[in-house]
C-alpha cells in the first residue's frame, strides 16, 4: 500500500503543479496515471506544439512544459504509479480513501485530486462488431510482452509511427508480419517509413494497402481475419491482431465514484476550494466543471494552488498557516535540498 | 460582418439550423461545441483526435485538405469520401448554408 498526503489522479500539468504547491505546505503527492509517461495531453497528444499563453513563457513547447513542471516539483519527492488507471475509490473510517488501480495497485490517502484532464487514454477500439470477443484471445491493444509474438503470425493495422515501429521490432520476433492500412502513405517517422518500405522489398513485411480488416474469425481463440482490398475479400490466417490507431480519452471508472458528473466532467464548488460533492475529493483542471469555467493550463494552475490550502487544512485540522512567498521563504524540498534568494549584502564601503 | 446559417445533422439524425459569426477566427468544430453539439474537439483544434469529423453534405467549396487533417483521416473510423475534420474548416461567409453530419463516435 503507497502512503501519500494528496492522491492525484492525472499526471498532466495540473497535476504536477500540484505536487509544487502541495510540497510547499509540506504535503506529499503522489501521481497516478494510465499513461507510462507523464505530461498528459501534452505529452500524448501535443509535445511539439508550441504553447503561448502560460503565464511568463511568450511560447514553450507542450513537452518542454512538462520537463519544467517535473524539475520545479521534484525536491518534493512525488511518487509516480504510472501505466495503470485508477480503478475504484473506497472510504475508509479514518476519512481517508484507498484508490486501487486495475493493475490492483493500492493507494491510500486523506485528500484526493482528480486532475484527470479529459479522462484516461484507452486505445482506440475498432469499430468491428466482434472485436471485444477476442480481446487478449489474439486481439491485443497494447503491446505489454513482444515474446508472445515469438514465432507466431501477427497483423498490425495502423498507419502512424506505432503501427510502424511495432512491425519493424517484431520483425525478428515473429514468424510472419503483416501490415495493414487503409491508405497507401504512411504517417510516421521517415527513417520508420523507409525501414517497411526495405523491409517490404526483402520479402520480411506482408504490406497490404490501401485495405481494412473487416472482420475476425475463430472459434475460442482469434484464428484468422478478413482483409477488404479495393472492394475485394481476401482470408488471412494469423495467430494475433495489433490494432494500433492511437488513444483516445475516457473519463472511464471515475464516473462511477459517485461524484456529480455534468457534461462530462467533474461539477465543483468553485466559490471556494474546487471540492466535489464528496468531502476530501477535489477535482482540478480540465476535468472539472463549474459556471465560467475555461479549459486552460493556467486556468489549473490556479485551481491546484487553492485545492492545496484545502488538503492543508482537512490533514492538518485547526493548525495554523500563512502564505509564505518562495521569493522570501525559499524552498525547503523533501530532499534536504534548500532553495532561496540571495541575502543582500552589508557592508561599509570605505 | 456578417453571420452565417450552418445546418448541422446530429448523430441521432436531429438537424439544428445555426448561426455562427465570420469575424469571431471560429471553426465548425467551435461552431458546434458552442451549440453545445455532442463534438469533443479533444485535442483543441490541432487535427489531432478526429473528434469532430463530419461528413459535408452540401455542395460549398471548402479549403483544400492540408497534410496535418489527411493524416488523421487516414487514422480515424468512419471515414467516408466527404469527411473533413470540423476544425481544419474556418467559417467564412462563403459557407453560409452548409450542411454537415457529425459522423459516430470513436
Amino acid at each position: 500500500m503507497i502512503h501519500t498526503d494528496i492522491l492525484i489522479i492525472g499526471a498532466g500539468p495540473t497535476g504536477l503543479f500540484t505536487v509544487f504547491e502541495a510540497g510547499l505546505l509540506k504535503l506529499k503527492c503522489h501521481l497516478i496515471d494510465a499513461l507510462p509517461l507523464p505530461g498528459g495531453q501534452c505529452s500524448e497528444i501535443y509535445p511539439k506544439k508550441p504553447i503561448y499563453d502560460i503565464p511568463g513563457f511568450p511560447e514553450i513547447l507542450a513537452g518542454d512544459l512538462t520537463i519544467n513542471l517535473l524539475e520545479q516539483g521534484k525536491q518534493f519527492q512525488p511518487g509516480f504509479t504510472l501505466g495503470e488507471r485508477a480503478e475504484t475509490i473506497q472510504k475508509q473510517d479514518d476519512g481517508s480513501f484507498i484508490v486501487t488501480t486495475n493493475k490492483g495497485t493500492e493507494h491510500k490517502a486523506p485528500v484526493v485530486a482528480i486532475a484527470g484532464g479529459l479522462g484516461s487514454f484507452e486505445p482506440r477500439r475498432l469499430p468491428i462488431n466482434i472485436i471485444a470477443d477476442y480481446e487478449d484471445k489474439g486481439v491485443e491493444y497494447i503491446i505489454r510482452d513482444p515474446e508472445i509474438y515469438r514465432d507466431k503470425k501477427i497483423v498490425i493495422s495502423g498507419g502512424g509511427d506505432s503501427a510502424l515501429d511495432w512491425a519493424i521490432f517484431l520483425v525478428d520476433v515473429a514468424s510472419e508480419v503483416t501490415l495493414v492500412h487503409r491508405r497507401n502513405e504512411f504517417r510516421g517517422a521517415l527513417d520508420s517509413v523507409e525501414k517497411v518500405q526495405e523491409l517490404k522489398l526483402l520479402g520480411r513485411i506482408n504490406l497490404i494497402t490501401p485495405a481494412e480488416v473487416s472482420a475476425l474469425h475463430g472459434d475460442n481463440e482469434l484464428e484468422g481475419m478478413t482483409i477488404t482490398k479495393d472492394g475485394e475479400e481476401m482470408f488471412l490466417e494469423t495467430d494475433h491482431f495489433i490494432p494500433l490507431f492511437g488513444l483516445s480519452p475516457k473519463l472511464g471508472p471515475i464516473s462511477n465514484w459517485g461524484l456529480e458528473i455534468e457534461k462530462n466532467a467533474i461539477k465543483v464548488d468553485n466559490s471556494l476550494d474546487y471540492q466535489t460533492n464528496i468531502p476530501a475529493i477535489f477535482a482540478i483542471g480540465d476535468v472539472n466543471t463549474y459556471p465560467g469555467k475555461l479549459k486552460l493550463i493556467l486556468c489549473g494552475f490556479h485551481e491546484a494552488t487553492l485545492m492545496c490550502q484545502a488538503a492543508y487544512k482537512i490533514i492538518n485540522p485547526g493548525k495554523k498557516y500563512v502564505l509564505k512567498y518562495t521569493t522570501v521563504s525559499g524552498i525547503n524540498g523533501f530532499d534536504g535540498s534548500r532553495k532561496e534568494a540571495q541575502k543582500v549584502a552589508v557592508k561599509a564601503i570605505i | 460582418m456578417q453571420d452565417v446559417n450552418i445546418i448541422i445533422k446530429d448523430r441521432d439524425g436531429v438537424m439544428h439550423d445555426v448561426i455562427a459569426p465570420t469575424d469571431m477566427a471560429m471553426n465548425l468544430m467551435e461552431v458546434c461545441k458552442t451549440y453545445e453539439l455532442p463534438v469533443e474537439g479533444i485535442c483543441g483544434g490541432m487535427a489531432m483526435c478526429a473528434s469532430c469529423q463530419c461528413y459535408v453534405l452540401s455542395e460549398h467549396e471548402l479549403p483544400e485538405i492540408q497534410k496535418e487533417e489527411e493524416a488523421m483521416l487516414s487514422e480515424a473510423f468512419y471515414v467516408k469520401q466527404n469527411s473533413r475534420l470540423g476544425c481544419q474548416i474556418p467559417i467564412t461567409k462563403e459557407l453560409h448554408g452548409l450542411e454537415v453530419e457529425l459522423a459516430p463516435e470513436s
